[in-house]
């Protein structure tokens, strides 16, 4: 089938001590945007990391676009999590955002000006244009997530991975970052997000996976994202939110 | 005593300081951003007894052949701190102290032996551990200058690879960038600067001239192309003026002289500099004071 441009069959990670995953299958389409769910340790991050081939896996095939992650390389883009960096790095948000453009530029060259415009149109996509020029660790979390979305926006890839893009932002950035999404998916793009708050998986995203160290269940979010696969996911003693609404308190929005 | 500043030897050593003092600084910040400043120390240290090996296996003290000595042994030390802090549960700033400490004994202890073994000849090798700049010929300071040139123009060059190596190796990865490549480039840049150090500023005070100007750098700019212009003024500066002390009254070890100029310039950009320099933090902080004052009372 053309239309699946990730295969992962037998995929198994783990770190020094213990497995993180095993047994991992799943398919993905092109232009589906999917939220990646599972409790504290389930494996999210190392999953999208071994995909990505920034850790190593144990056994099993990845296949994008029925090549190689190497070979599809281009068309790829990854939205780390925001703690993984040192914002105390001193450069501009600008800057930032046109490292996504560094393999446009190809190795050995200096960024231009028309390279450096790109940068600012994506920071002004994010509302982002009045810090352009501002050192990224005067920025505020929230601010910091927007300076790399707009890097993976410029990088122009036709599949994102974003690792929790959503944690610890306001309402506001929260809004502004869904919005993106949305659009990267009306434009065809597919687009995979560690996400941490079940409340909104329905609402964010049209396929879910559920993954406690393999893959529970995954596909349509209105099929998949039930009472019984999340209890079966989360270790059954998990109350879902959405069950008793009457004792939940939701957040401002 | 002026006719020595305008003698031509003079003036290459102080060049040949100066670009070395460039190079370092350059390659300091690079360190700094890896969170391995005591890489450069350890890494100095471990040259030591590759230099005195290598003066003993061809007994002659040119400096090509010792700096190919100090590259070996500087090499051999940093796959050393690789594989301790990769293969055992030591942390890496500790199998850093180790490298450091078992090296530089070693060099010390084969010091001895070569002093003893090769008479006459052996008094310039004790200034390969304080630095005696004056002491080099004028083929060591072509060698010198040549490579450190040669460090700076790999640094420019590839300004915005190590910016996002740096910053986030992750991405670079992801966008094609050879992570690994950069690791070895680094540590090649960084091991040929601290052995063209080493004859003038001597193992123990390399890793001075390339830390001190990085740290003093950092107080005066948001920009790391910033940093790196800055720094390498910083080290170019330490390294001319040092040496242009010591070339006044002779005798004097270079490396002290040129590490306390860097270290006065570090004290400077501490308290005046403008990136949350001490005085214009304080300055701000009690504009800030008045203002909630005038504020409360208004």
């Amino acid at each position: 089938m053309r239309d699946i441009v990730l295969q992962v069959n037998h995929l198994a990670a783990a770190y020094r001590k213990n497995t993180v995953l095993h047994d991992v299958n799943f398919t993905v389409r092109a232009g589906s945007l999917t939220g990646i769910v599972g409790p504290n340790g389930a494996g999210k991050s190392t999953l999208i990391k071994t995909l990505l081939q920034l850790h190593p896996a144990l056994s099993g095939e990845i296949r994008f676009y029925q090549t190689t992650y190497q070979k599809a390389k281009d068309k790829i883009g990854y939205v780390p999590q925001r703690g993984s960096v040192d914002w105390d790095f001193p450069t501009t948000a600008l800057d930032v955002v046109t490292m996504g453009l560094y393999r446009k530029i190809g190795w050995l060259k200096w960024p231009r000006a028309k390279h450096k415009a790109k940068a600012y149109e994506a920071l002004e996509k994010m509302g982002m244009a009045d810090y352009a020029n501002r050192q990224i660790s005067q920025l505020s979390g929230g601010q910091q997530q927007r300076v790399f979305l707009a890097r993976a926006l410029v990088q122009d890839a036709d599949m994102y991975f974003m690792d929790e893009p959503l944690v610890g932002v306001d309402a506001a950035t929260e809004r502004a970052i869904m919005a993106i999404l949305k659009e990267l998916k009306k434009a065809g793009k597919t687009v995979l997000v560690v996400h941490h708050d079940l409340q909104t998986v329905s609402e964010y995203f049209d396929h879910v996976m559920l993954l406690n160290r393999t893959v529970i269940n995954y596909g349509k979010t209105e099929v998949v994202f039930t009472k019984e696969n999340i209890a079966k996911t989360y270790g059954g003693n998990m109350r879902w939110m959405g069950e008793e609404e009457q004792n939940v308190v939701h957040s401002v929005k | 005593m002026w006719s020595i500043l305008l003698s031509s030897n003079t003036q290459w050593v102080l060049l040949s300081t100066m670009i070395l003092g460039i190079a370092a600084g350059m390659v300091g910040c690079i360190a700094y951003f890896k969170r391995q400043n005591l890489m450069s120390d350890a890494l100095s240290h471990a040259a030591l007894p590759g230099v005195v090996i290598a003066f003993i296996l061809f007994a002659e003290k040119q400096l090509y052949v010792l700096i190919i000595g100090a590259a070996v042994s500087a090499l051999c030390g940093a796959l050393f701190i690789q594989a301790v802090s990769t293969s055992t549960r030591i942390s890496e700033d500790a199998s850093m102290g180790m490298v450091l400490a078992v090296f530089y004994g070693l060099g010390i202890m084969l010091l001895t032996i070569a002093n003893r073994m090769v008479s006459g000849n052996q008094s310039g090798l004790v200034s390969f551990i304080y630095g005696q700049a004056a002491a080099m010929v004028r083929s060591d300071m072509y060698t010198m200058i040549l490579l450190a040139l040669a460090v700076v123009f790999i640094l420019f060059l590839l300004l915005k690879e190590w910016k996002v190596y740096l910053f986030d190796g992750g991405f670079a990865k992801g966008i094609g960038l050879s992570v690994r490549g950069m690791d070895l480039l680094y540590i090649g840049i960084l091991v040929t600067t601290i052995v063209i150090g080493i004859q003038a500023v001597g193992v123990i005070l390399m890793a001075a001239l390339m830390i001190t100007p990085a740290v003093s750098a950092r107080y005066w700019t948001k920009t790391f192309a910033m940093m790196l212009l800055l720094s390498a003024l910083f080290g170019g500066i330490s390294g001319a003026v040092g040496t242009l002390i010591t070339a006044l009254w002779s005798g004097l070890p270079t490396g002290p002289f040129i590490v306390v100029v860097a270290s006065s310039l570090f004290i400077f950009s501490l308290l005046f500099g403008k990136e949350k320099g001490i005085v214009l933090r304080f300055i701000e902080q009690s504009r800030q004071r008045k203002t909630i004052e005038a504020r409360e009372v208004g």
